[in-house]
């Protein structure tokens, strides 16, 4: 791989390179020597305490229960909250001001606070007001907080989604008579659609990250919830862990790769105006008012 | 109506809120430090460092922040015995490993603003280094670092932002900010609506200024092209 | 003609994501609150996650002293083993459970309080505990008092711990763990000096294969927990009929049975069988 950086390297930048790459295998090396050699010597290692993992009564009693959960809540979250983002979104685009004002200021208002809080405040909600049941309650609060949340991330999405499509559209839709809300029904929202994919599936990892605040914090029995239980019968407090992480990390993993070849197929589509929404735009999505798009990805390649 | 909030004084409310600004102050500082050495790494010409760089965001990244914040005091402490020059002081300890926590987080996203933000520099501008006969590390800090700082402080304030609301998850180890006091208040007051009204007026009062100041700092120091 | 396609694949994902949360999804909703036997199913609210005394077993089963003790009584009240519905209920959520009528009883290491009994009724006691330390086996911390400038763990929403510093040991140290088997961890790796909660839990805990010989306990009676199981506040009838179930259980020897199968490899000196109504102080 070359880039704009630096030149080719010579003879003498290749001996530099290969001293620095000894440099920084040795400290790593090391760095991994010390975590390999405290495990062994608080007896993490031992066979005994990874065993588990090899047994399938680990994964049906526990582990896959606790994952379900977690796909449960986010998918819900999801579909919940996909709808009313759009809907959000939509309002915040409205001509009239009293759609527009409100609707953007429910977005900023709970993109601005942290989800942990939105799922606190529906736990106790759910448990005061309303007969849900203390088994179901955990769910129901973890996916209100992530509902309340992406919806108003969502509606940031599609507004940006219909914003990158070419004026010309729109301007064509008018020409040829339709009203607004048609423009907006079958020319804006269904190309929308396409743009926004990626940037919706690359949300799907934040909210499944999100669910684990739920396990620790309400309750709820999802992954890293019912890692507690499994540590409670094998006694193996980092082997889980670092199960738990590795589950996590082929998940989210999976839906990246999916965002990323969603986004480069669309890219390179014909049909398409060649405007996506992408995983970096999700990142600047999930924090509150800094305001406007910011061309990360733009620019020469290094 | 108020009254609830002058029972608590273990933490306070302004005091909670104390504990979440210097999470994220911390946390800003170490992510930033972390983050622009893993942007270095990863657009390094020593192949191993990139390699570390590029499985560092991926598998932070894809990692929940909670998972990581919980590790630090079940994995970290109990087993491994990293205690923050705080052995003796648990307050403090448990502070100093959320801030751990979250720099070792946070530091994954500034590192990808950052690479995005040398990404926006011209390549002419690193051509025009090298043909001058600079070598990478001054291309680096003369030429290119200077210019993708001043276009990445959107996607910075962003981060911070982001930040400021994951200070949230120290509360599952017992850090005793703001979120930690709410779960408190909430469960043991009736005035539930009021309780959340205060919290998340709290937090919109962080976050709001922090975008603004920054948003307007990134529009000011904008490289004109 | 490609946009359908991704679209379809996209669809395909979340479809997917549906279809596997729906294999996990439960059979909830079968009214637990319905008050009659009969065929019916009942649910109980028990622990999770303590050795000895109510644990989800890699078979998917639940062991320990208060699920044999809830089995025994739910058979009384009519219901087979195969009938009841276990159903996890942590601390914070026992009396909210019982009071909404989401599970019919709790055994769950539930300590009868006065505070308690203002908000639900209670049969039993079926099991005297009292609140004790665990310590490594080679600890030189034989009294509460030694626990000055020690650490000590204590478990989120409990408030074991807090009352040993306030009453014993006012320099400890307190560490907040989500659970006991953190602490246990904690305690292994010498992090904390101490755990304390009732010895009956922290028998359960010391006899697992893993830290078996590796802790002892302190033998204090710091305090005496009168464990009771928990019915909806008003329900007489259930707790006549649950304290008649326990009378029959420690009669027809099956409570020394439990006690033995539970508590014997853990070395713990349970008390004899309480006698129904009367709670030690």
């Amino acid at each position: 791989m070359t880039s704009v950086l630096y030149d080719a390297p010579g003879p003498k930048a290749k001996r530099r390179n290969l001293l620095l790459s000894v440099l920084f295998f040795a400290l790593l090396a090391l760095a991994l020597w010390w975590v390999w050699s405290v495990m062994d010597d608080k007896g993490q290692l031992e066979w005994s305490l990874w065993k588990p993992f090899t047994t399938s009564e680990a994964w049906t009693t526990y582990l896959l229960p606790g994952l379900a959960d977690t796909l449960k809540a986010a998918s819900l979250a999801m579909v919940i909250a996909l709808p009313l983002g759009a809907v959000l979104g939509i309002a915040r685009m409205s001509d009239h001001r009293w759609v527009r004002v409100p609707a953007g200021a429910v977005v900023e208002f709970f993109r601005a606070i942290p989800v942990l809080l939105l799922m606190l405040f529906a736990n106790e909600f759910f448990a005061r007001s309303t007969d849900v049941t203390s088994e179901d309650r955990p769910l129901y609060a973890v996916v209100t907080g992530l509902v309340l949340y992406n919806a108003s991330v969502l509606a940031e999405v599609v507004r940006a989604g219909i914003l990158s499509l070419p004026k010309g559209q729109s301007e064509a839709a008018q020409a040829i008579g339709l009203r607004k809300s048609q423009t907006m029904g079958s020319i804006l929202l269904p190309q929308a659609v396409t743009v926004m994919l990626p940037a919706i599936v690359s949300q799907l990892v934040v909210i499944v990250k999100d669910t684990a605040l739920g396990g620790v914090m309400l309750g709820f029995t999802e992954l890293l919830n019912s890692r507690a239980t499994l540590a409670a019968n094998y006694a193996n407090v980092i082997p889980s862990f670092i199960v738990v992480a590795i589950v996590f990390i082929v998940l989210n993993f999976l839906l990246t790769s999916f965002a990323s070849w969603l986004e480069g197929r669309l890219r390179r589509s014909k049909r398409s105006t060649g405007a996506v929404l992408g995983a970096d735009d999700i990142d600047d999505l999930n924090a509150a008012k800094a305001g406007g798009p910011h061309g990360t990805g733009a620019g020469g390649t290094v | 109506m108020f009254d609830f909030l002058s029972k608590y004084d273990d933490p306070s409310l302004l005091g909670a809120f104390w504990v979440t600004v210097q999470l994220t102050v911390f946390s800003a500082v170490g992510s930033l430090i972390w983050g622009t050495l893993l942007a270095a790494m990863r657009v390094s010409p020593v192949p191993l460092m990139r390699g570390f760089g590029t499985a560092y965001v991926n598998l932070v990244r894809n990692i929940p922040l909670t998972v990581i914040i919980v590790f630090t005091s079940l994995g970290l402490a109990d087993i491994f015995g990293v205690t923050m020059g705080a052995r003796d002081n648990f307050d403090l300890m448990y502070f100093r490993l959320a801030v751990l926590g979250l720099v070792a987080y946070t530091a994954a996203f500034v590192c990808e603003a950052i690479r995005s933000g040398i990404n926006t520099v011209p390549v002419g501008q690193a051509e025009a280094a090298r043909a001058l006969g600079l070598s990478f590390s001054q291309v680096l800090r003369l030429v290119v670092l200077p210019q993708a700082f001043r276009s990445v402080i959107g996607p910075l304030a962003n981060v911070l932002i982001a930040l400021t609301k994951n200070t949230t998850v120290a509360a599952t180890i017992g850090v005793a900010e703001a979120a930690f006091l709410m779960k408190g208040m909430i469960e043991n007051e009736a005035q539930t609506l009021l309780i959340g009204a205060v919290f998340a007026f709290g937090f919109v009062v962080l976050t709001l200024p922090t975008g603004l100041i920054l948003n307007w700092l990134s529009k000011r120091l904008a490289v004109k092209r | 003609m490609k946009l359908r396609k991704v679209t379809a694949a996209s669809a395909a994902v979340f479809a997917l994501a549906l279809t596997a949360t729906a294999c996990g999804g439960d059979d909830s909703g079968d009214g637990g609150s319905s008050s009659s036997g009969g065929g019916e199913k009942i649910k109980i609210g028990i622990k999770y996650d303590q050795p000895g005394l109510g644990l989800k077993t890699p078979d998917g089963s639940f062991s320990g002293f208060d699920v044999d003790v809830a089995t025994y009584v739910a058979k009384e009240l009519g219901y087979e083993p195969n009938q009841i519905e276990w159903v996890e209920t942590k601390s914070a959520d026992r009396e909210n459970a019982l009071s909404r009528g989401d599970v019919k009883l709790i055994a769950a290491t539930y300590s009868i309080t006065d505070e308690r009994k203002q908000k639900v009724d209670f049969a039993g006691p079926y099991l005297l505990a009292h609140q004790d330390l665990l310590v490594k086996a080679d600890s030189d911390i034989t009294e509460a008092t030694d626990l000055n400038d020690k650490k000590l763990c204590s478990v989120t929403g409990s408030t074991s711990a807090q009352n040993v510093k306030n009453d014993f040991a006012p320099k400890a140290q307190l560490s907040n763990r989500g659970g006991y088997s953190e602490c246990l961890s904690a305690l292994q790796s010498g992090q904390v000096d101490a755990l304390t909660t009732d010895d009956s839990i922290l028998a359960g805990y010391a006899a697992q294969d893993q830290y078996k010989g590796k802790f002892k306990l302190a033998g204090l009676k710091l305090s005496n927990e009168n464990y009771g199981i928990g019915v909806k506040k008003g329900d007489t009838e259930t707790v006549n009929k649950v304290n008649a179930a326990l009378e029959k259980m420690v009669s027809d020897g099956s409570w020394e049975k439990a006690v033995e199968d539970n508590f014997g490899p853990a070395n713990y000196k349970n008390e004899p069988a309480p006698k129904i109504g009367q709670l030690v102080k």
